[in-house]
C-alpha cells in the first residue's frame, strides 16, 4: 500500500509535441483511481510515465514517497495489465506468473505457494501448465491479472484491461476486478475510455481532455455536478443535451424564446444541460421535442429528435409504455437542481 | 479444391508424378552409375542399378581416390560438415545480435548500420572474393577452417529476417518483461530467442545448405587437402587430367555428398515448414 503523487509533470515529445502540459494529481493508498477520457487525451501516456515505460519531460512522480522519476520499471514496485495483456506466448500459465519472480531471485517454494495462491484466487488451478494461446480471452485476462497480483506490488496499473473481453465478460470481470482491488486494498490506476467502467470501478474518477485534468472527484459527485461541459456530455449515457440559450438574471432563454427560470445567473451566451434521464414528460414542460426517432432498450426509449424551433438535437430517456411515434411533440421537463449551465465559450460550469 | 472429378485428379497426379519424376531423375541416374564398374559407365550409363554398389562405396569411403589426390571421403565429408556448421551457427549467432541490436536500441547511426548491412545483400561472395582472399591471406587463415568460414560468416538475409521477425513481436511483451524486471539480454535469451525458434530452424536449413555447397571459396583458400571439403572433392575428381575421370566412384561421392543436407532438411522440417508458413505470436 502506497499513496501516488503526481507533481505537475509534463510530457513533451522530441520534436516538440507536448502531450501533457503540467498536470498534477494526488492517489490516496488503497484507492483506486480510474482515469477517463476520449483516445489521445494522454491518459495512457500518463499511466506510461507512472509505469516508467516514457520518460517524464517535467516534474516529479513519486510512489509511497520515493520519487521514482529515474527507476527503471522494475525498480518501481508496481506491475501493470495491458490491454492485450502481453503473455509471453512460449511459457506456461505457471512461467509467465514466476518470471518476474524469477527475476528478483525469489525463492522456489516461495514462488510456487504465491503462484498457486494467485490462481486459486482467480480460478486457473486447472490451467497452470498451459500455454496462453490454449486459453480463451476470459482466461488470458485472468493470467495478465494474476501476473500483476504475484508480486504483492505497491500498486497496479491497469491499461484498458478489459477492452479485448465481449461485452457480457466485460461486466463479469469489471465486478471481479473491483472485488479483488478492495480484497488487496492495493492502490490502482485504471486507464479506461469506457464512462461506464469508470464509473462503475473507480473511487476518485478523473477526467482527462488534452493533456489536461477536467475534473477530479467521486464517481457520482462528478456525474451529478460536472465541471465542465466536456465532463457533463463526457460522463453519462446517453451523452447531456445541450440547449444554447442566453443567460438573464432570472434565467436562461433559449434560442427558441422559451424562457427557463434559474436564479443566481448574470448574463451571456450559455448552453443549458441536462441529463436525458432527468427529462420527464410534462404537458406544461418549457422543453418542446419534435420526436425523430424512438429507441426501445426495455426498461426505457430513448426518444431522439430537436428543440421546437431550433436544430439543438435533444435525447429524453423515457420508461412506460406510453412513448411517442416519430413526428409527434412532446413537452418535457426537467426537476428543480437537474439544469446545469455551462459557460458557451469557456464551457466552465456557471450553476 | 475438393471437387471429385476421376479425370481432374489424375490430371493432378500425372503432373506432379511428371515434375516429381523430372527432379528425381538425375539424382538416380548418379546413384544408378555409383553401382557399376567404370567400364560399364564409360560406355553409357545403363538405366538399371547394378551390383558393383559395395564396393564402389567401400573404395570411396575407404581409400579415396590418392591418383587424383582426393582424400578419403570420410575427412572430406567431416570438412564440409565443420564448414557448414560453423558458417550456420556463426550466421545465426550473429545476425540475431546485430538485428537485436538494430530493433530493439536506439543509437546514432542505427538506420544506417542498418542500411549498411541490408546493401550488403546485394554483393555476392564472388563480388568481393580478391579483397577477401587478400585478407584472408594476410591474416595467415589459408588451409584452415577458421578461413574457410570465418568470411562467410556475414549475413544480411538473416539479419534482415530476423529484423522482420523481431519488428512483428508486439512492444507490450517488451514492456512486460521490464516491468517484470528483464535486463535486454534476458530478454533476448528468455523471451525472444524462444520466440524466434521456428525461425531459427528455417533458417538452419537455409544457411547448412548454403554452408554445406560451397564451391568457389573453398577452391580458393585451401591447398592443403586435408582441409578440402566434399563439394570440391567432387570437382578434383571430375578433373582428373591425364586420365579417364572415374566416373562410378564420382558419382558415389556425389550421392554421399547428397546425404547430410537430406538428413538435416528430413530432422528440421515440421519445424521448417512451420517457420516458413505461420507467425506464431
Amino acid at each position: 500500500m502506497a499513496n501516488i503523487s503526481i507533481d505537475t509533470i509534463k510530457k513533451i515529445y522530441p520534436g516538440g509535441v507536448e502531450v501533457i502540459p503540467g498536470l498534477s494529481l494526488d492517489i490516496a493508498a488503497g484507492e483506486l483511481c480510474v482515469l477517463v477520457g476520449p483516445s489521445g487525451c494522454g491518459k495512457s501516456t500518463l499511466l506510461r510515465m507512472v509505469a516508467g515505460l516514457e520518460e517524464v519531460t517535467e516534474g516529479e512522480i513519486r510512489i509511497g514517497g520515493r520519487r521514482v522519476n529515474d527507476l527503471e520499471p522494475a525498480a518501481r514496485d508496481i506491475s501493470m495489465v495491458f490491454q492485450n495483456y502481453a503473455l509471453y506466448p512460449h511459457m506456461s500459465v505457471f512461467d509467465n506468473m514466476a518470471y518476474g519472480l524469477r527475476n528478483r531471485r525469489m525463492p522456489k517454494p516461495e514462488i510456487r505457494t504465491r503462484v498457486d495462491a494467485a490462481a486459486g484466487a482467480l480460478g486457473l488451478e486447472g490451467f497452470l501448465d498451459r500455454k496462453p494461446r490454449q486459453l480463451s480471452g476470459g482466461q488470458r485476462q485472468r493470467v495478465a491479472m494474476g501476473r500483476a497480483i504475484v508480486r504483492e506490488p505497491a500498486a497496479f496499473l491497469f491499461d484498458e484491461p478489459l477492452s479485448n473481453l465481449d461485452a457480457k465478460l466485460r461486466v463479469k470481470t469489471r465486478v471481479e476486478i473491483r472485488a479483488l482491488q478492495q480484497r488487496l486494498g492495493t492502490t490502482s490506476i485504471y486507464v479506461t475510455h469506457d464512462q461506464l467502467e469508470a464509473m462503475t470501478l473507480a473511487d476518485k474518477l478523473v477526467v482527462m481532455h488534452a493533456g489536461r485534468i477536467e475534473q477530479v472527484g467521486p464517481p457520482l459527485g462528478v456525474y451529478e455536478r460536472p465541471a465542465t461541459a466536456f465532463v457533463a456530455g463526457f460522463i453519462g449515457s446517453p451523452p447531456m443535451n445541450f440547449l444554447p440559450g442566453e443567460a438573464h438574471t432570472t434565467g436562461v432563454r433559449l434560442d427558441n424564446g422559451v424562457d427557463i427560470a434559474l436564479p443566481g445567473l448574470t448574463g451571456g451566451r450559455v448552453d443549458l444541460g441536462v441529463r436525458p434521464e432527468d427529462l420527464h414528460v410534462d404537458p406544461a414542460g418549457p422543453v418542446e421535442l419534435s420526436v425523430r426517432v424512438v429507441e426501445r432498450l426495455g426498461a426505457t426509449a430513448n426518444v431522439h429528435g430537436r428543440l421546437a424551433g431550433t436544430d439543438a438535437e435533444i435525447i429524453a430517456s423515457l420508461s412506460g409504455t406510453d412513448l411517442p411515434a416519430p413526428g409527434d411533440t412532446l413537452r418535457l421537463t426537467a426537476g428543480a437542481g437537474k439544469w446545469h449551465v455551462f459557460d458557451a465559450a469557456q464551457g466552465i460550469r456557471l450553476l | 479444391m475438393v471437387e471429385r472429378r476421376p479425370l481432374l485428379t489424375f490430371i493432378q497426379h500425372a503432373v506432379l508424378i511428371l515434375g516429381a519424376a523430372i527432379f528425381v531423375f538425375p539424382i538416380y541416374l548418379a546413384f544408378v552409375a555409383s553401382t557399376h564398374t567404370a567400364q560399364e559407365v564409360n560406355t553409357g550409363i545403363p538405366l538399371l542399378p547394378g551390383d558393383e554398389m559395395w564396393t564402389n562405396y567401400a573404395q570411396v569411403l575407404g581409400e579415396g581416390l590418392s591418383t587424383v589426390g582426393a582424400p578419403p571421403l570420410g575427412l572430406m565429408l567431416f570438412n564440409s560438415a565443420v564448414m557448414a556448421l560453423s558458417i550456420t551457427a556463426g550466421k545465426i549467432a550473429i545476425s540475431l545480435l546485430s538485428s537485436f541490436a538494430i530493433v530493439y536500441f536506439r543509437f546514432p547511426f542505427r538506420v544506417l548500420a542498418f542500411w549498411t548491412i541490408f546493401i550488403t545483400l546485394m554483393l555476392p561472395v564472388e563480388v568481393r572474393i580478391l579483397p577477401t582472399y587478400e585478407v584472408v591471406a594476410s591474416l595467415g587463415m589459408l588451409n584452415s577452417y577458421a578461413g574457410l568460414s570465418i568470411p562467410l560468416i556475414a549475413s544480411a538475409t538473416a539479419t534482415f529476417l530476423f529484423r522482420q521477425f523481431f519488428m512483428t513481436v508486439p512492444d507490450e511483451l517488451t514492456e512486460a518483461a521490464r516491468i517484470d524486471g528483464a535486463g535486454p539480454m534476458k530478454f533476448f535469451r528468455d523471451i525472444l530467442v524462444p520466440l524466434s525458434r521456428t525461425n531459427l530452424a528455417a533458417l538452419f536449413v537455409i544457411l547448412f545448405i548454403y554452408g554445406w555447397n560451397q564451391y568457389l571459396w573453398p577452391l580458393l583458400v585451401t591447398t592443403d587437402e586435408s582441409y578440402y571439403t566434399i563439394v570440391m572433392g567432387i570437382q578434383r575428381m571430375a578433373n582428373a587430367g591425364e586420365e579417364t575421370p572415374q566416373w562410378h566412384l564420382i558419382m558415389a561421392t556425389a550421392i554421399m555428398a547428397l546425404l547430410p543436407p537430406v538428413v538435416v532438411i528430413l530432422g528440421m522440417q515440421r519445424l521448417f515448414v512451420r517457420g516458413l508458413v505461420e507467425v506464431e505470436k
